[in-house]
């Protein structure tokens, strides 16, 4: 019996939100365990459930899926979001490497001391107005479809609106310039799965606050 | 007519080692155009080709390719390097990531300052010890097969190659407590591709000097 994946992180976005983000959108049900102490953390790790000892860690289809990616590569070909051939899937690829680049940067800028946080939004703000959405911009611009591959949904563009989502967080002046980037929230946000997700009471995360890295720093000693 | 794939880079390792890898075991003849000045970058850029304004950039089958794992993943499925179906791919996927995260840390390391970039060797080389030799010498315990997935040669088995290549270079004790992937290194070494591949005068790229740090600093202006 096929039970409901199982997603296995701390309670907060880190690298697991894009996760959520394309489950609810493949419409997904799923159950998380939050790691609230080291000894959650412990257990997994002694108990061989982390390939690598790090989480994101995912329960589906009898598998134990580590490695961001290919938890993300396998939820988006099992929910048909991957493109219908391979080249479909290469300019996917290409363009969700770009967003997890930016991603990354946004993931991490919590955890940056203060002195540190004001270069980092800097830069945050640099390649997003000068490198990322200028691209994606194009690219609708390009083709001017709906969706950024193939005329249809892929995980590409959840991706995508998830980014120019926790970019407006940061400043939503960002997002200004480009109406098409605009447009796609607009629709992609209002696609039944995902208008969900983005209502109060999802399984969606929160911004991480600074008390909340205080609070795991202690718990996590780092 | 099909051109053969055509390499933009340093003249260097960097990320583009692992599509050379890649390409050359797969039995792919490619050519390159080495970066040597800004200008030669500048123009890449200016003449819209770098999707995100960075290389690698592969030129392969029409399409201008960037992002390291795109051009890996294209380049696997389209050799029949991927495993035969989803469930296999997916863990082609987590080993292959973990091992890119191990190549990347060794990576870094040549472009830091000479204290930092001792440090950061001897972290790459434990966690090669601890974290992901570990993994893979399990894997292949468990099986007993002479390749990481489904009883074939697939991508995962030559990435594995290579890092335990990489890490030999900075220590060559590094695999002497696994005899599995002593054995392993062997074996796929000895792939007819992979021999000529190893061999002085293929298109394999030398460890980082200080020169070719150097012509990257400069290009790229950091």
């Amino acid at each position: 019996m096929a039970g409901k994946p199982k997603l296995h992180y701390f309670n907060g976005r880190g690298r697991m939100e894009s996760i959520r983000w394309l489950l609810a959108a493949a419409g997904v049900e799923f159950e998380e365990q939050f790691i609230t102490c080291p000894e959650d953390w412990d257990k997994l790790r002694n108990d061989g459930r982390l390939m690598f000892g790090q989480v994101p860690m995912v329960e589906i289809d009898g598998m134990e899926l580590v490695q961001t990616r290919a938890i993300l590569n396998y939820i988006a070909s099992k929910h048909n979001l991957y493109g219908k051939d391979l080249k479909e899937r290469a300019l996917i690829d290409m363009y969700i490497e770009g967003m997890a680049d930016l991603n990354e940067m946004i993931i991490m800028f919590p955890m940056h001391p203060p002195g540190e946080k004001d270069a980092k939004l800097a830069l945050i703000k640099e390649k997003t107005t000068n490198r990322y959405f200028p691209a994606f911009e194009k690219v609708l611009k390009s083709h001017g479809q709906d969706y950024l591959v193939g005329n249809r949904l892929s995980r590409a563009d959840i991706h995508l609106v998830e980014l120019i989502y926790h970019v407006e967080e940061l400043d939503p002046s960002l997002t200004a310039n480009f109406p098409l980037l605009k447009a796609l929230k607009t629709r992609i946000s209002n696609l039944p799965n995902v208008k969900k997700f983005l209502q109060p009471g999802s399984q969606r995360k929160p911004p991480v606050t600074a008390e909340a890295i205080e609070q795991a720093r202690k718990v996590f000693k780092f | 007519m099909a051109a053969k794939p055509k390499l933009h880079y340093f003249r260097g390792r960097g990320r583009m080692e692992s599509v050379r890898w890649l390409l050359a075991a797969a039995g792919v003849e490619f050519e390159e155009e080495f970066l040597e000045t800004r200008e030669q970058y500048e123009k890449l850029q200016k003449d819209g080709r770098l999707l995100f304004g960075q290389v690698p950039l592969v030129e392969i089958d029409g399409m201008e390719l960037t992002q390291t794992r795109a051009i890996l993943s294209y380049l696997a499925a389209k050799y029949n390097l991927y495993g035969k179906d989803l469930k296999e791919r997916v863990r082609i996927d987590m080993y292959t990531d973990g091992t890119l995260d191990l190549m990347m840390m060794v990576a870094v390391g040549a472009f830091k300052p000479p204290a930092e970039k001792e440090e950061t060797i001897a972290s790459a080389v434990k966690s090669a010890k601890t974290r992901y030799f570990p993994v893979f010498e399990k894997i292949l315990k468990d099986h007993g097969e002479d390749f990481l997935v489904g009883n074939k040669f697939s991508w995962a088995d030559i990435q594995l190659l290579e890092a335990i290549l990489l890490v030999e270079e900075l220590d060559a004790s590094v695999l002497s407590d696994f005899p599995l992937l002593k054995a392993f290194k062997t074996r796929i070494s000895n792939i007819p591709t992979i021999k000529k591949f190893l061999q002085p005068g293929s298109q394999r790229k030398p460890p980082p000097d200080s020169h070719y740090v150097a012509v990257v600093r400069e290009i790229l202006q950091f």
